[in-house]
């Protein structure tokens, strides 16, 4: 289960490479499809392995991409027990 | 949101499957943390692909989530030149001034509302050539300012020339033959003249910088940080260094933290090593702190306090 998720506004990417050289865990690859600017946007390959951390997000210099810590069941799980 | 990923755009025209679409699956549009201090229609900005400005933009943005500061007692003043454009992609109260005279209009947005947190963005070009003289005598009267000099080496937006900060050896638009003036090195020139906070980082090192503006937030007095960032049009490109990939992974290899470290001995040169790190923190009465002292000093009870400016 992935800990978070990459969200990628294609239409801003200028395809620098960033995001997939300096992200920790390699979920990301530039794609082989062109945006409308004719850029390589990146996808995501291995979403599996995102950590949620956001340092593609940090580093991207067209605010094009930035990743989020999806919220584990584990968060519920403390609530229902409070409420037994 | 309107621009968030377009799944029609990723499908692909010709038909064959070079693109796996289910791994592109993000039809769950995510806010971006800095989308809010952005102005978004005029996006996507101006800058060369791989350009560091919009990466120290973005960990600008986030030293302004990390420090909660009211932007409504925020403004952000701009010279000209590629940095200069910051203050027009920004959602903040900004101000695009003449050339070099970022400082300046600051100084007087200082004077007049006191209350206001002023940070000047523009470049190295900007700031330490054409407003060379302005930068050493605020940094001299030690005015609340926050400066951030994003550094590319080179005047970008002309078309590549020798820029003060340009190291030895490199080749330029106007040194075709190789640069062989001297450079500035901006920390120790800031330091000279009396800055009470110099730091440098590269574009390289989001997250220290961002720390590094959340901390000159808290600081009085002249704050100077100094972001050494990839310009692959015309500094990369000129020199055969690549691309801005190349760029980050050369900062990566040759950058040093030494926090602390004397400025006199973290000059620039073309390949060498990067210093980078916090090296000066001191604390220094600022200028509107002295103005008072004296006039209070001189003046007795015949000296009022300037109030509050109203905008009407």
């Amino acid at each position: 289960m992935a800990k978070g998720r990459v969200s990628i506004v294609v239409e801003r990417c200028k395809a620098c490479g960033f995001c997939v050289e300096f992200c920790p865990s390699h979920v990301l690859a530039l794609s082989s499809t062109f945006n409308s600017k004719g850029y390589h946007p990146p996808h995501a390959v291995h979403p599996e392995k995102c950590s949620g951390c956001d340092l593609c997000g940090m580093y991207c210099p067209d605010f094009a991409i930035c990743a989020t810590k999806t919220d584990a069941p584990k968060k519920a799980d403390p609530a229902k027990e409070g409420d037994k | 949101m309107t621009d968030c990923l377009n799944t029609d755009l990723l499908d692909d025209p010709l038909g064959d499957d070079r693109l796996n679409t289910d791994l592109l699956d993000n039809s769950i549009s995510v806010e971006n943390p800095v989308e809010r201090f952005l102005r978004s229609d005029r996006m996507p900005h101006i800058w060369c692909p791989g350009c560091g400005i919009g990466t120290t933009v973005n960990s600008f943005a986030r030293a302004l989530i990390e420090s909660k500061i009211d932007l409504g007692s925020l403004a952000l003043v701009s010279g000209i030149g590629c940095t200069g454009r910051v203050a027009g992609y920004v959602k903040l109260d900004s101000f695009h001034t003449t050339h070099g005279r970022a400082i300046p209009f600051a100084t007087g947005l200082k004077l007049a509302n006191p209350k206001l947190n002023v940070v000047v963005y523009s470049g190295d070009g900007d700031l330490s050539a054409i407003g060379g003289n302005h930068l050493i005598h605020a940094a001299r009267r030690n005015i609340d300012l926050k400066v951030i000099c994003v550094n590319n080496l080179i005047y970008a937006m002309t078309g590549g020339q020798t820029a003060p900060t340009t190291p030895d050896h490199s080749t330029t638009s106007t040194n075709p033959y190789g640069v062989f003036e001297p450079s500035f090195n901006l920390p120790h020139l800031v330091e000279a003249a009396g800055a009470v906070y110099v730091a440098r980082w590269t574009t390289f090192h989001v997250r220290q910088l961002a720390r590094s503006i959340s901390e000159a937030f808290k600081k009085k007095g002249f704050s100077f940080i100094e972001v050494i960032s990839p310009c692959p049009t015309l500094y990369q490109r000129r020199n055969k260094m690549g691309d801005a990939l190349d760029a980050m992974k050369f900062y990566k290899e040759k950058s040093k933290i030494r926090h602390g470290a004397p400025t006199s001995e973290v000059g620039m040169t073309m390949t060498g090593e990067i210093i980078v790190g916090k090296f000066v923190d001191r604390e220094r009465p600022d200028y509107q702190t002295m103005m008072k002292a004296q006039y209070t000093e001189s003046l007795g009870e015949r000296f009022v306090e300037p109030t509050e400016m109203v905008c009407s």
